[in-house]
């Protein structure tokens, strides 16, 4: 059992380490005001340039120009650009899910056309799945799409939780072709310009006051004809699975990038002379401890997975779980310690508090993963469906008499 | 990196499946609840394996494996309940050998049984040097003292509730030296000697509560680090057995849930039901994987071991507690009664969390870590 890098990695850690050194300087800083357009430029012109020396999408595959190398190379990336405090590329959405969804469904005249701007960060991606009423149960989106007498898809709807929305150039956008098929079937991903007539793209306020997230409205959109629809009319499902798939591949190589490490929690309280006095204090800081630690090696686990060319299964699911709870208690416990201070804004652990809570429902609810877990990896029975068998429009007209009645 | 189980570790954790494979344990254990004394003798089958040598020297008759390749071994002996002289063995041959003693040889062969007697480091965050030990009412108190009369030693003191001590032959006894930490031999039939066999709730565990009154000793010559290393080997010995514990559990309340009815349904097919079974899973995946955490500190960062096992253990105790009762909420009011084996398991939870220091006690030590780690780190910082 070890943790230390092969030759073959502490050479190329070696060799990344070298580049940044020597960049970064160019480099913007990590975090800036994502509204702010000289700073989004900044960001993209420096994924430019990593994606130059071959630094982003570094699992993508040679022939979509990518470095193609494995996982745990992209995890060494990662590594060296946060202890040099450089950010990566701005595109995240693109790299790590929009690409390898285009790849794997994508036609060969899409593939030639979005690909290579996408991984050199001229146009940035974001994704259009969430909406008001399908965030946990995804395949219940209302958003629709219909095509006119010239082949031309128009789509209309309403999605949500949509990060990067308000500076991208393209969207994969989950929509409705045929509501007289079951809610799994007639669905269709489609590529949506965002800069089309009636998109209109709106910051959601979080409790911190700020919005990470956006609102997106699609108002009777052209996108143009099937050259836009990826995976085939139908296929919307299939090809939101692939991205579900790389999604939990994405949080397990970045688990440790959030920075929600026990190390840094046992900081802001160690200062306080409560602890020595408080044995209940300690035992909370025990109890963030532990469940963090653990998820450190889960981590290192999924990765050990991913390097065998095994990609984690949805019980990792249970470690997002982990880390949200534990990062709420400790939240709590640094406030408790630090009394009111601690809630000053703009401050750390105000952000912090502040932002846990819509956490604990991104990517799934919680006791949706809890579901996913108990029945694809326990095998336990599902809980009775009413959304089985009938068709999307019927369910759709069940539910009103339901709020009727 | 690689965290995967070597070649070498899967065989000795299929052998040890083998091995208890061919006792019925859990039976044995209900048998020892209603009649007590009637454990199997575990202990011939336990020397064939080589456990006794398994972190013992290769120079004196050792396997020369690592604590978590012992910890592989307590995971399947607490699958099964098996009760075999194990976790008070292992750190014991580990000083012995450490120390170069010659008692180490036949410990490894099984010809001597040695037990740890248990002493807890002192907290990094308090500013004392006192260790500790299980006190037999509860109370934690100070470790046994040495009385030096030229060359000959003796030592003096109590522990409570030392697993294993019932049967062995020599103790290896943690006693404070004018101030320092020594680690003792001890002849477990020498006069000032007392052995007080005890059971307590959980009949598959054999304690002694020891008392010691100017009992002739030797002393080892083992760093204090060994010495401490020796209790935070226990505490990962103690997290990888209540680890194997909650497999079962889960496995139990799993293949119920599956086959119960009511209301004309599957009961795992309730979120109730199987919320808290994938809860219990979520504990055992964490549990689990602070086990490795031990595994690799242990070969690659000592310094770590000390935080790495109160971690392992204060998450397994935890997680078997949930389970234990789990176990029993899943299968309704039959595992609350002797119909069902769920008691064994439970009994088995409420006693371990209470030995060696105590579930409790590693939690406060894992805070007591975290908390001198940081405050270094500001130091550190500080200086520079």
């Amino acid at each position: 059992m070890d943790l230390d890098d092969s030759q073959e990695q502490a050479e190329y850690r070696a060799e990344v380490r070298a580049w940044i050194a020597e960049h970064r300087f160019e480099a913007p800083p990590g975090t800036g005001d994502m509204e702010d357009a000289a700073y989004i430029e900044a960001r993209r012109t420096w994924q430019g340039q990593l994606s130059d020396a071959r630094l982003v999408g570094v699992t993508w595959p040679a022939e979509f120009g990518g470095p193609g190398r494995g996982p745990v190379d992209q995890v060494i990336v990662n590594q060296e650009l946060a202890a040099a405090g450089v950010p990566g590329g701005i595109d995240v959405i693109g790299l790590g899910l929009m690409g390898p969804c285009i790849m794997v469904n994508g036609t060969a005249a899409q593939k030639e056309r979005y690909l290579a701007p996408m991984l050199h960060g001229d146009e940035i991606w974001c994704q259009l799945f969430s909406e008001p009423a399908a965030g946990s149960d995804l395949a219940a989106v209302q958003c629709r799409a219909r095509r006119d007498d010239d082949g031309t898809w128009r789509l209309t709807g309403q999605k949500v939780w949509t990060t990067n929305a308000q500076f991208a150039r393209f969207g994969m956008c989950l929509a409705r072709t045929d509501g007289d098929q079951p809610k799994h079937k007639g669905l269709t991903m489609f590529i949506v310009p965002m800069d089309a007539d009636g998109v209109t793209v709106r910051g959601l306020r979080q409790i911190s006051g700020e919005a990470e997230f956006n609102e997106v409205f699609l108002d009777e959109v052209a996108v143009g004809g099937d050259e836009m629809v990826v995976g085939g009319e139908g296929g919307g499902w299939g090809a939101a699975l692939t991205v579900l798939m790389y999604e939990r591949m994405m949080i397990g190589l970045g688990t440790e990038g959030f920075g929600y490490s026990p190390e840094r929690f046992a900081g802001a309280v160690a200062a306080s002379p409560r602890m020595d006095r408080e044995s209940g204090l300690r035992t909370r800081l025990a109890d963030v401890v532990v469940e963090l630690l653990a998820v450190r090696f889960r981590g290192l686990e999924s990765l050990s997975q991913l390097a065998d060319g095994r990609v984690p299964g949805p019980e990792f699911g249970l470690a997002k779980i982990t880390t949200v709870n534990a990062v709420i208690a400790a939240g709590d416990l640094i406030a408790d310690v630090n009394g009111p201070d601690a809630l000053v804004e703009p401050g750390e652990w105000a952000y912090l508090i502040s932002f846990l809570p819509g956490l604990k429902s991104a990517g799934g609810a919680e006791p949706i993963l809890r579901n996913t877990v108990g029945e694809r990896v326990m095998g336990l029975p599902p809980e009775p469906r009413l959304d089985k068998k009938i068709t999307f429009d019927e369910l759709v007209a069940r539910q009103r008499e339901g709020l009727a009645a | 990196m690689n965290l995967e189980l070597t070649d070498e570790q899967i065989a000795l954790r299929d052998a040890a499946r083998g091995v208890l494979s061919r006792f019925d344990t859990v039976a044995a254990a209900r048998e020892a609840l209603e009649t007590p004394g009637t454990l199997p003798d575990l202990w011939p089958a336990s020397v064939d394996a080589g456990w006794p040598g398994l972190v013992v020297a290769e120079r004196h008759g050792g396997i020369e494996l690592g604590l978590f390749e012992a910890m592989l071994v307590a995971e399947e002996l607490g699958k099964v309940l098996a009760s075999v002289p194990f976790i008070g063995v292992v750190p014991a041959a580990a000083l012995l050998s450490l120390g170069d003693h010659p008692a180490a040889a036949p410990t490894a062969e099984g010809e001597l049984r040695p037990v740890y007697v248990p002493a807890c480091p002192p907290s990094p965050r308090v500013d004392d040097d006192v260790w500790t030990v299980d006190g037999i009412d509860g109370e934690r108190i100070a470790a046994p003292v040495v009385h030096r009369d030229g060359s000959a030693w003796s030592v003096t003191g109590t522990v409570g509730w030392v697993p294993d001590a019932p049967g062995a032959d020599l103790l290896v006894v943690v006693a404070i030296d004018d101030g320092r930490p020594v680690a003792l031999v001890v002849d477990a039939g020498a006069a000032g000697v007392e052995i007080e066999s005890e059971t307590r709730y959980d009949a598959t565990r054999r304690m002694a509560n020891i008392h010691l009154d100017g009992a002739v000793a030797t002393a080892l010559s083992c760093s204090e680090q060994d010495i401490a290393g020796a209790w935070y080997s226990a505490q990962a010995l103690l997290a990888a057995e209540a680890v194997g514990t909650v497999d079962t559990c889960l496995a139990l309340a799993t293949a119920y849930a599956k086959e119960r009815f009511t209301f004309g349904r599957a009961i795992g097919s309730y979120q109730a039901i199987k919320h808290e079974l994938v809860e219990t899973l979520r504990r055992l995946q964490n549990a689990r994987a602070l086990l490795l955490n031990v595994g690799w500190a242990a070969g690659a960062a000592p310094d770590d071991v000390s935080m790495a096992a109160s971690a392992a253990r204060y998450s397994s105790g935890q997680a078997l507690d949930f389970a234990a009762r789990s176990l029993i909420n899943v299968h309704g009011g039959i595992g609350a009664t002797w119909e069902h084996d769920a008691p064994l398991y439970f009994r088995r939870a409420q006693l371990s969390r209470r030995l060696v220091g105590g579930v409790g006690g590693a939690a406060d030590r894992l805070a007591d870590e975290s908390l001198a780690r940081a405050r270094r780190a500001v130091e550190a910082a500080g200086v520079r």
